[in-house]
């Protein structure tokens, strides 16, 4: 019931992008289509939970062990990047089809907050690693959840009549600005 | 000496890199709820953004092209650990209200945008003074949206009561749409200064970007080169 909790409110009510606002660049970059989202939005859910179980495991069986936890953004860092390489290869070798609807999306996930954010924060909570990986694929699905909805607006939008100079980024940095305000709807879902 | 005066002019002015080069922008919403957390996230970006400039143009002939990525990576993520610590000892306010956003300074597209594009190819000095540059501009960038949403938001700049009493705050602004809205209409304000000038000059130019990454000069962002290689195709 608390892993519930804890990936609901990854999701939804502390949404990454509409009230942490990490994973901005793909967020406004990748959304302008339904299926681009899509696909971006799965890429993101791979990577994400593999990153939060890496890295949980290495935080309780490496840094911890060792004492060594101040090294934690660098090590994070490194092991994302290389995480993400690995990920790219095993998937072109075991999976081509997958990797054709995935793999160009994920070298754009490595620089992402998204991912060192999601990592960082299973530290600070001191989330074992169950959690972690609960708390990684709920923040990957609330990713997921946004950038579609934003892509499907978008795409209702673009026939709109849009003053000007707000056509591009100001536009979309409205919507986003209106749907995190919808999102405030879920802040009394956990208590 | 003028080169270096050039740096600064760059960064704070002519390539900004909040209103112009619109890099960083997961941090500058995030942290603006008050001109403090402003001022505070953009020093710090400052202090990192010099430290590593620095260091990776006194090491730039040293590093492999092959590994020259992880190798920034780093550098930059053990100065935001160093500069983190630091904190943490003598400023703690400062460390709890910007949080998770001082590690997340290892990913800010500006500090590995301008170590690729700048200190990579150029000598320390410079590369110091860009670091500069590059740095109080985004601190005045982030300190004006921060004192813009905290008077409107709030009533209050640096916590001292400006707003007379009877203001109502709009409390929409120092909370996350807020923050969406604010950044939107600066840059819709740019959009239109850009257009206008070109009305002026009789240039058709259309103010519509790409994708919001493809305009982007920071040729390190991932976001950007897939939004170069999508245009093709769409």
């Amino acid at each position: 019931m608390n892993l519930l909790l804890i990936a609901v409110g990854a999701a939804l009510v502390n949404n990454v992008v509409l009230s942490q606002f990490l994973g901005l660049c793909p967020f406004i970059g990748v959304s302008k289509k339904v299926d681009t989202a899509a696909g971006m939005g799965g890429a993101v859910i791979f990577v994400i939970t593999i990153a939060s179980a890496v890295t949980s495991l290495i935080y309780t069986f490496i840094l911890e062990k060792l004492d060594i936890t101040y090294l934690q953004t660098i090590v994070f860092i490194l092991v994302i990047a290389a995480l993400v390489q690995f990920v790219e290869m095993f998937l072109k070798k075991t999976m081509p089809s997958l990797y054709q609807a995935l793999g160009v999306y994920l070298p754009l996930i490595t620089t992402n907050c998204a991912v060192l954010g999601v990592a960082l924060i299973n530290v600070q909570k001191s989330y074992g690693f169950l959690s972690s990986v609960i708390n990684g694929f709920g923040t990957a699905v609330g990713f997921t959840i946004s950038i579609v909805i934003m892509a499907g607006i978008r795409e209702k939008i673009e026939y709109n009549d849009i003053p000007e100079s707000f056509k591009g980024t100001p536009i979309v940095l409205v919507t986003a600005g209106l749907m995190a305000m919808a999102f405030f709807g879920f802040s009394g879902l956990i208590k | 000496m003028s080169k270096a005066i050039e740096r600064l002019k760059c960064g704070i002015i002519t390539e900004n890199p909040t209103f112009v080069q619109m890099l960083g922008m997961c941090p500058t919403m995030a942290v603006t709820t008050s001109a403090v957390n402003g001022i505070g996230m953009g020093l710090t970006t400052t202090v990192i953004l010099i430290l590593s400039n620095m260091m990776i143009s006194a090491l730039r002939k040293v590093i492999p092209d092959k590994v020259r990525i992880p190798a920034y990576i780093v550098i930059v993520a053990s100065f935001v650990t160093i500069v983190q610590f630091l904190l943490q000892g003598f400023v703690p306010s400062l460390y709890d209200s910007l949080g998770i956003y001082i590690p997340l300074i290892v990913v800010n597209c500006i500090i590995l945008g301008r170590a690729e594009s700048y200190a990579s190819k150029n000598n320390v000095w410079l590369s110091m003074f860009d670091g500069i540059g590059m740095g109080l501009g985004f601190t005045i960038g982030l300190t004006s949206i921060g004192i813009f949403r905290e008077l409107f938001g709030n009533g209050t700049i640096f916590g001292f009561q400006i707003m007379p009493s009877q203001y109502e705050p709009v409390t929409i602004l120092i909370l996350a749409p807020g923050a969406f809205f604010v950044l939107a209409c600066l840059i819709a304000i740019q959009n239109k200064v850009r257009l206008n000038k070109a009305k002026k000059e009789g240039i058709p130019v259309s103010c519509e970007k790409e994708n919001g990454c493809a305009g982007c000069t920071n040729t390190l962002c991932s976001g950007r080169q897939f939004a170069e290689q999508n245009s093709e195709t769409k």
